[in-house]
This record gives C-alpha cells, structure tokens and sequence, in this order.
C-alpha cells in the first residue's frame, strides 16, 4: 500500500507530466487562464487518466503483448499484435472522453461551454497518451499502472490550477506587448518547473 | 539550422508554378508567420519540448510531422464527406494513428537508434494538437489540394519553431550543433554549458523569448 501511494507521489511532483515530460502543454497553456475552468479541466484529466491507464493495461496485457492471446486457446501463443498497440490506445482514449463530455454537458453546461473545443482535445492531450505508453514501458502491475493514472492526473491538475491562479493575477501587471499571453505564460511555466525540481532530491 | 533554410526555399519556389493562385498562397505561407501553429495558435507546443534537446531527433521529428500532417489532411479531405459527424474524432485518430504507426514502424526497420532516442514521443504525434486541430478545421470542410497545401504549411510551421528551439537548446545546454563541437572548433575550451537548457526549464524559456521575439516583429498583441 505505501509503495502505491509512493507511486501516486512521485508520479504528481518528481515525474510530474508537464514539468518534467512536457505532456499535455496545449490545454495546459489554453485553458489555464480562469482558476474555475482549469480546475474543471483538471478534474476530467483525472478522471480520464485513472480509468484509461488501467483499461490499457489491460489490453497490453490480455491481447497485444506477444503470447497474451494463449488464454483463448494455445494456438495463438505466437501472436504479436504490439504493431496494434497505439491505435487501440487511442481508441480507449477517445471514447473515454466522448463518455466525460457527455456527463459534463449533462450535469454542468456552463463548465461545457467554457471548456469549448479543449473538451474533445482530451482526447489528444498528451499526457492521457503519455500515461499509457509510459506504464507499459516501466512495466507496471495493474494496481501500480492505476496509482500512476491517477497520480500523474493529480499532477498536471496541481500545475493547471496554480498557473490559472498566477495568469489571474497576470492581468493587473504592466507586461510588454510582445509577451503578452503566450510568451509570459511560457517563462512563467519554466519558474515553475524550476520550483517543481526541487522535489528531485526526494528520495521514496 | 540549414534544414531550416532549405525548408524555406522550397516554399519560395513553389508559388511560381501556375496552379498557385494568390488565395492558395495564403493559405501555404500564413502559418509560417503570421498564424503560426506553435507561437500564435498555441497547439502542438508538448512534442516541440519534448524532442527539442538535441538537434538530430529535432530534425527526424519534424520530417515524421509533416509526412503524417499532409497524408492525414489529404485522406480526412478525400473521405470527408462519408464522416458521420458523430464519430468524426475517432475516425480523425484513427487515420492519425495509422500513420503514426508506418512512421514509427519505418523508424525502428531503418533507423533504431533514433527510434530509441524518440521512445514514446514518436507515438505522441498522434496526439500532436496540430495534427487533430487542422484536421478538424480545415480539411473537414476544404477540397483535397486546399487542405494539403493547408497541412504543409502548418506542419513546417511548426518544424521551424522546433528546429529554432533545438539548435540553442544544444548549442548552450551540451556546446554543439549536430554533435559537432563547435566551441571547441574555435579553440573555446573552456566553454560553459548549461545544464539548465539540457531540462525543461531551458525549452520553456528559449520559447518564450522566440514567441516574444517573432510577436515584436509582427505586431501580434494577444489580449
């Protein structure tokens, strides 16, 4: 149990997707300008995350992996479908997320209208794509592939809402022309990150 | 640095040929500058990050970017009219994703060095926004040449920025540029490299000043 919740730990600050992966930047930087609407964001990445990372590894596991098939029957220990492996992912992913914009429009229009176009973009953030293909690369067990879902989840939600937060308080300060929005948005994103390295030196 | 200049010549030639209208033109050259993909849209910023710390895998990813970018374009525009719209996005990925997959493929055949280099982020072109974002946006809606030309110039859009990103990520995080030591060469042993652009920190903030550079230039004000 401590190793999983080491595992969710690590995941959100050391590994932390958007620091120290780059992944998931596009909504990241686009979405990040209102605390309510990065946190709405945030929340749906979560979400996604935990329950995607492990309905992956489980087709990793059960069908793709070479000899996964052999618990059919034994004539098909010589598979190897891993050539399969980033379009069943993403296939996962996408209806995954077809799923969470049909309960956010349901239960909370007003998040769905100002989450716009970044809501089907889920579906090609990076870190959902990340998670699984990093998971199968560090050749987790299920419960450990869950913890790491849900932990970088939680990660790149800390970032999202503590940038929505400073971009807030962006707006009464004098920024030059040029940088306005996307530049200052980037420098401040490498302060983070290089507050984000101290928990390198952290040891689980 | 000179994959870069090459890139933009040959947009400088094509406008000659005939079957380039001055509207088609537009449409080829605008992400370059004034509506580019990374700087001004916004999208595709993950991969330019993540591949940027030595130029060589830069260049390899830009090249798989605009060879899935154009072939997804021309086939989404071509089918584009037999997509129920429903299920549009899934069908986006899916032809995204086959692509992905014969680059990544030819990747490990041909050349598994850089394959191991890349790891997961040939994989996660497939997640490239500005792949999903032009397909969504234009070539649902355009005829097949209007939405290659489109992908084209999105795509080497995008590759500009990255290979810009990648050469002072090298230059100044390991003192090279495409593993030749160039300070070396000049007889500046003693060359300070910083660790800091070999991180994420470096690609965060080289791409701020790129963005607040190119935006000075062409007097893009983003409220």
């Amino acid at each position: 149990m401590t190793e999983l919740f080491n595992l969710v730990i690590k995941s959100a600050f050391m590994d932390n997707m958007i620091f120290a992966y780059f992944l998931g930047m596009c909504s990241f930087l686009a979405v990040s300008k209102k605390v309510s609407t990065a946190n709405g964001l945030g929340l749906a990445v979560i979400f996604v995350l935990t329950c995607t990372a492990p309905l992956n590894w489980l087709i990793q596991k059960k069908i793709l992996d070479e000899g996964a098939l052999s618990w059919i029957s034994s004539d098909f220990t010589d598979i190897d479908l891993t050539f399969l492996q980033l379009l069943m992912f993403i296939a996962v992913i996408a209806s995954f997320v077809q799923l969470v914009e049909m309960i956010i429009e349901k239960f909370s229009p007003a998040l769905y209208g100002s989450l716009g176009i970044f809501l089907p973009l889920i579906a090609v953030n990076c870190s959902i794509l990340g998670g699984s293909l990093f998971m199968v690369q560090r050749d987790f067990n299920i419960q450990e592939a869950t913890a790491f879902g849900f932990g970088s989840g939680l990660g790149f939600w800390l970032a999202i809402v503590a940038l929505a937060a400073i971009r807030e308080k962006l707006k009464y300060s004098h920024v030059p022309d040029g940088l306005k929005g996307l530049g200052i948005t980037m420098l401040l994103t490498g302060l983070m990150g290089l507050a984000f390295k101290t928990f390198i030196g952290m040891t689980l | 640095m000179s994959t870069e200049v090459k890139e933009k010549e040959v947009i400088k030639i094509k406008p000659a040929e005939s079957f380039l209208s001055k509207r088609r033109r537009k449409i080829l050259v605008d992400p370059l500058d004034d509506n580019n993909p990374i700087s001004i849209q916004v999208l595709g910023i993950c991969s330019a990050l993540a591949v940027t710390i030595k130029l060589e895998p830069t260049i390899v990813m830009s090249i798989s970017v605009v060879f899935v970018m154009i072939f997804s374009s021309l086939i989404t525009s071509l089918i584009r009219n037999y997509i129920p719209v429903r299920v549009r996005i899934i069908v986006q990925l899916a032809i995204i994703a086959t692509l992905v997959t014969l680059v990544s493929e030819f990747l490990k055949a041909f050349n598994y060095e850089m394959f191991k280099v890349l790891g997961a982020f040939v994989g996660l072109i497939i997640t490239n926004c500005i792949i999903l974002g032009r397909l969504e946006a234009y070539a649902m809606g355009n005829k097949p040449y209007d939405s290659v030309l489109d992908a084209l110039g999105s795509s080497v859009g995008y590759a500009w920025i990255i290979l810009v990103v990648a050469f002072f990520r090298e230059l100044l995080g390991s003192g090279s540029v495409l593993g030749f030591k160039v300070f070396e060469m000049l007889g500046w042993y003693s060359f300070p490299t910083n660790g800091l652009f070999v991180d994420s920190i470096g690609a965060f903030i080289i791409l701020g000043l790129l963005i607040w550079a190119q935006r000075t230039r062409n007097g893009y004000i983003e409220n």
